[in-house]
């Protein structure tokens, strides 16, 4: 069996007798025994590692990955290339297995790592300040919506019908603890009509995905325009390759948030992904979670350190307005990584290849009889087709072609016009052909 | 000598103490590393795709690298770093033990790491098997009866109690204000009661280090939702009153909540079902053995009694009926749900590695992982007696509390002072200043992982810092660290002249 414990029996005996004791379980005679567990829990037999790493090849054997199905789903987990420096550099032990960098004198390769990651998002979201990361999509939207309501003292937050409905979900879960006041918008075409709350209490806040979760590109103008008549503020959740080509979110914005895991995180079934913040900055003081600043050291020397630290749970407490501690920091490592990879010239390629991909592809399957696009409104990287059997079903079968087709809007897309639509997304690793088979077997399996 | 262009060199001297240039300064325009697949998708104008009203005017600038700095400097930055790869960590309340290299393998197998979070059920059949038992294995553990894989760190599991807490109250037809907090809690459990919408109500501790039951008594009324306790506690003691605590506070209605950032010590031993909580929150980064990444990402699955089932998050991994084509699959969220919790599923592969260490350790291997921890903390314990003060010098669990004396405090020395000093012998500090209760506080938890030998040392280096205090005072202890990559850094100047991104105008000249 592995042993990860170092003492020898001698050992244990040494120690127990330097600290007066016989034997182990007299370190635990300060528990009554009516409390204690009656011989061993029921684990059943330490496993030894080479059956360990068997039992998890068998259980990944049980799991289709997007090595074994070509993907075409998204909805805040993209297929996106991740390079090999970024697996590689980013699975350093020394960044692996640190703590919290709370002795900035020997973490500071976490903290300048972190520094740069907090300097890129800054660049891609437009907006003065960003965090050193939150767990992922949906947590950066609660800890935008506590923000601004605490900035605003108002209790409302309007949620665009576009929004991804999981991350809609988790607002209003956390909501029902704060107290907030949490609406959604109908879609016009697709896209946010804002009209439809005309006439509820001005709220704190406005939050648009950007693109949304159709794919389609949102107009922030129109947005920071009723965001500006209510005296609210404006949250954008943007896709953060998205922003190599289109107008960053910062022009517009007051806080920006986003995804991060297309920035080099592994798809990993959903998490640990990557949540990203950013707020002007003369919001600095009431941003969540951890901040990286250059400062210098009694020599004089450059160096990093949390800062602003008084903002944080473990400072103030009750009075904090956030509660994250642990955050994501491997990730915003990799995702650093990752961008200095792709850099200038390889984040606009990127996007603009996922761009041209996924608009070759829509424009093949609405060539498919009884296939329609939900809306004509201009899309990037993901759209959502009506088709003429169920969504489910056809992904169902798709599977069965060796395709991961999408996300059937039936689960959790509920409330809107496009209900039993297929959301598909194409990222720049879709070639011609697997494209075009994808289509020939659409076709087939809706016919 | 003239360079022939501007930005850093890679191999800048590295052994020394010089400052790491940023990426921003290596960047050098023309350099690349990407490259994408061939795909041979018909090329089209972006602008027929994207309406020009919609595309930026100014191009984003990121970084222009070649890999092979990408590399070196990254590198160079693991290189700056403390990690418990690379020494004892004694980091209290944060469980510092060594993270085995199996998990890093089965979390990078294609079916585990490659796998979409929207696949169907039919193509999923092992993540969610690996989910239902290990939910199964977290309820034997804590002695409850289903969990939660939502939550993605310790302070989210936190809000994830508090919500039931509040579903359970709502569905009693209560609307309950107060939780209460002992003084010796972390900073997260105050900021997850305020953001749960419940007042926070502290309770202080008695002279033994534990919560005072008779102060306790007077503070619980009808109004009061739960408590929110570690056992054991920040001072790393047992609450031995926890049985006549739980009873007090389910008398009033009340449910207990148990904050798991200190399981290790009780693993195999005593569980927090069997205590009387209700609500139990694992962070599986400690406990389990899941490395912390310098900060995240973590895991916080939640355990509940049997009464809160119908509260718990959702959509939840199960097995499905015998008479099912599928083994697992997906069950909804009933109405009384509190809700999703996560983008999707969890930190996924944080639970697959967290389950590969039950696998690894089985019942005997975690029983024996509690033994070990709590006996190398009662043993450094005793090996400092006589150099450090011990506020609580008593039998402790996973860690204990020590400081560094009235005497030395009134020279102007503080934990602060300890904590930079060990870094000057080569170990990373343990907590300071922690919990609030304890002045001056060295939390110490050395873990079970650090051998015999290691906690000699480690001793050694305390007893040469209260040497160094002793013989010169605040002379040398305000100097330290004097050999690390920086030395002392000026954070109240981080603060004041905050420079929380790279800018060539304004970033600090080396």
């Amino acid at each position: 069996m592995p042993n990860y414990i170092p003492h020898s029996d001698d050992e244990i005996q040494q120690m127990l007798s330097f600290i007066g004791l016989n034997n182990v379980d007299e370190l635990f005679n300060m528990i009554p025994d009516a409390l204690k567990v009656k011989g061993e829990l029921n684990l059943g037999r330490a496993m030894s590692e080479p059956d360990i790493a068997k039992t998890f090849r068998s259980f990944a054997k049980r799991n289709s990955s997007v090595e074994d199905l070509v993907c075409f789903a998204g909805g805040g987990s993209y297929d996106h290339d991740i390079a090999a420096v970024t697996s590689s550099v980013g699975s350093r032990s020394e960044f692996v297995t640190s703590y919290t960098p709370y002795q900035p004198e020997v973490s500071q390769g976490v903290l300048q790592a972190l520094f740069e990651f907090q300097t890129l998002i800054s660049r891609i979201s437009g907006l003065e300040v960003s965090n050193a990361s939150l767990y992922d999509g949906a947590s950066a939207c609660v800890e935008a919506a506590n923000l601004t309501t605490a900035a605003t003292g108002r209790s409302g937050i309007w949620l665009s019908g576009g929004l991804n409905p999981n991350w809609a979900q988790v607002v209003r879960t956390f909501a029902s603890g704060s107290g907030q006041e949490i609406s959604k918008t109908t879609l016009s075409n697709g896209k946010t009509n804002w009209d439809s709350l005309k006439g509820s209490e001005p709220p704190a806040a406005l939050l648009v995905q950007y693109p949304n979760y159709l794919g389609i590109i949102e107009d922030l103008k129109l947005a920071r325009q009723v965001a500006d008549s209510l005296g609210a503020m404006l949250i954008v959740a943007y896709d953060p390759i998205a922003m190599s080509i289109l107008e960053s979110p910062g022009k517009y914005a007051d806080v920006a948030v986003a995804e991060g895991q297309s920035l080099g995180v592994p798809l990993s079934f959903g998490g640990p992904y990557l949540g990203l913040f950013s707020v002007k900055k003369d919001l600095v003081r009431r941003l969540p979670g951890r901040l990286i600043g250059e400062t210098v050291d009694v020599e004089s020397k450059k160096g990093y350190v949390s800062t602003l630290r008084a903002r944080e749970q473990d400072i103030r407490r009750e009075r904090a307005s956030s509660n994250v501690c642990t955050n994501q920091t491997l990730m915003a490592i990799a995702a650093a990584i990752q961008m200095s990879w792709l850099g200038t010239g390889g984040i606009r390629q990127a996007a603009t290849m996922t761009a041209k991909a996924a608009y070759y592809c829509q424009q093949l399957a609405i060539q498919i009889p009884g296939v329609k696009m939900v809306s004509d409104s201009a899309f990037y990287k993901e759209f959502a087709l009506n088709l003429p059997i169920s969504a489910e079903v056809a992904v169902e079968r798709l599977l069965e072609e060796g395709f991961l087709a999408g996300i059937a809007l039936s689960q959790g897309f509920e409330d809107t016009e496009f209900e039993d639509s297929l959301l598909i997304c194409v990222t720049e690793k879709r070639t011609r052909q697997e494209i075009e088979s994808f289509i020939a077997s659409l076709e087939k399996v809706v016919a | 000598m003239i360079s022939p262009g501007a930005g850093k060199a890679s191999s800048s001297p590295l052994m020394g103490n010089d400052s790491e240039p940023t990426i921003f300064e290596y960047s050098h325009r023309g350099r690349k590393s990407w490259s994408f697949a061939d795909t041979d998708i018909p090329d089209i104008e972006l602008d027929s795709i994207i309406p020009p009203q919609y595309q930026r005017q100014e191009p984003l600038e990121l970084v222009e690298m070649s890999e092979r700095d990408i590399v070196a400097h990254f590198t160079r930055l693991s290189q700056r770093n403390y990690a418990v790869d690379v020494g004892a960590y004694p980091l209290g309340s944060c469980t510092m033990k060594y993270n085995p290299k199996i998990f890093d393998y089965i979390a990078t197998l294609a079916g585990v790491s490659a796998v979409h979070p929207a696949t169907p059920a039919s193509s999923i059949q092992g993540w969610l098997e690996l989910m239902v038992n290990f939910e199964t294995s977290l309820c034997e553990i804590t002695g409850m009866a289903a969990a939660t894989l939502q939550p993605a760190a310790g302070a989210a599991g936190e809000m994830t109690g508090l919500l039931l807490m509040r579903a359970w109250h709502n569905h009693m037809g209560q609307n309950r204000k107060k939780v209460l907090i002992p003084d010796s809690a972390h900073g997260t459990n105050p900021a997850s009661v305020r953001l749960g919408g419940y007042e926070v109500v502290t309770v202080p501790s008695n002279s033994k280090g534990l919560v005072d039951l008779e102060v306790l008594k007077d503070l619980l009324d009808e109004d009061v939702a739960g408590i929110m306790l570690t056992n054991p506690n920040t001072l790393g003691l047992y609450e031995e009153e926890i049985a006549q605590i739980a009873k007090a506070v389910h008398e009033v209605g009340g449910l207990l909540y148990y904050d798991g950032a200190n399981l290790n010590a009780i693993l195999g031993v005593i569980r927090p079902g069997d205590m009387g909580f209700d609500i139990v929150h694992v962070n599986v980064h400690k406990t389990f053995a899941t490395p912390h990444g310098g900060g995240g990402p973590g895991a916080g699955p939640v355990a509940v009694s049997e009464k809160l089932i119908p509260f718990l998050p959702g959509p939840r991994p199960v097995r499905l009926e015998n008479d099912s084509v599928l083994k697992f699959g997906w069950q909804q969220m009933p109405s009384t749900s509190i809700g999703r919790l996560h983008s999707w599923h969890g930190n996924a592969v944080v639970i697959a590695r967290a389950y590969g260490y039950l696998l690894a350790n089985g019942a005997e291997g975690l029983r024996k992982v509690a033994n070990t921890a709590v006996l190398n903390a009662n043993w450094l314990r005793h090996r400092l007696r006589g150099i450090y003060e011990i506020p609580f010098d008593r039998p402790n669990m996973h860690e204990f509390i020590a400081s560094i004396g009235k005497e030395k405090r009134k020279a102007g020395l503080h934990a602060m002072d300890v904590a930079k000093m060990l870094l000057e012998q080569g170990f990373h500090a343990p907590t300071i200043n922690f919990p609030l209760i304890v002045e001056e506080a060295l939390m110490i938890e050395p873990t079970e992982t650090e051998s015999p030998q290691t906690l000699e040392q480690l001793a050694q280096a305390f007893e040469q810092v209260a040497k160094q205090m002793q013989d010169s005072g605040t002379e040398i202890a305000h100097q330290a660290p004097r050999n690390t990559p920086v030395r002392r850094l000026d954070e109240a100047r981080a603060a004041r002249k905050l420079i929380q991104t790279w800018d060539a105008n304004q970033t600090l000249q080396n």
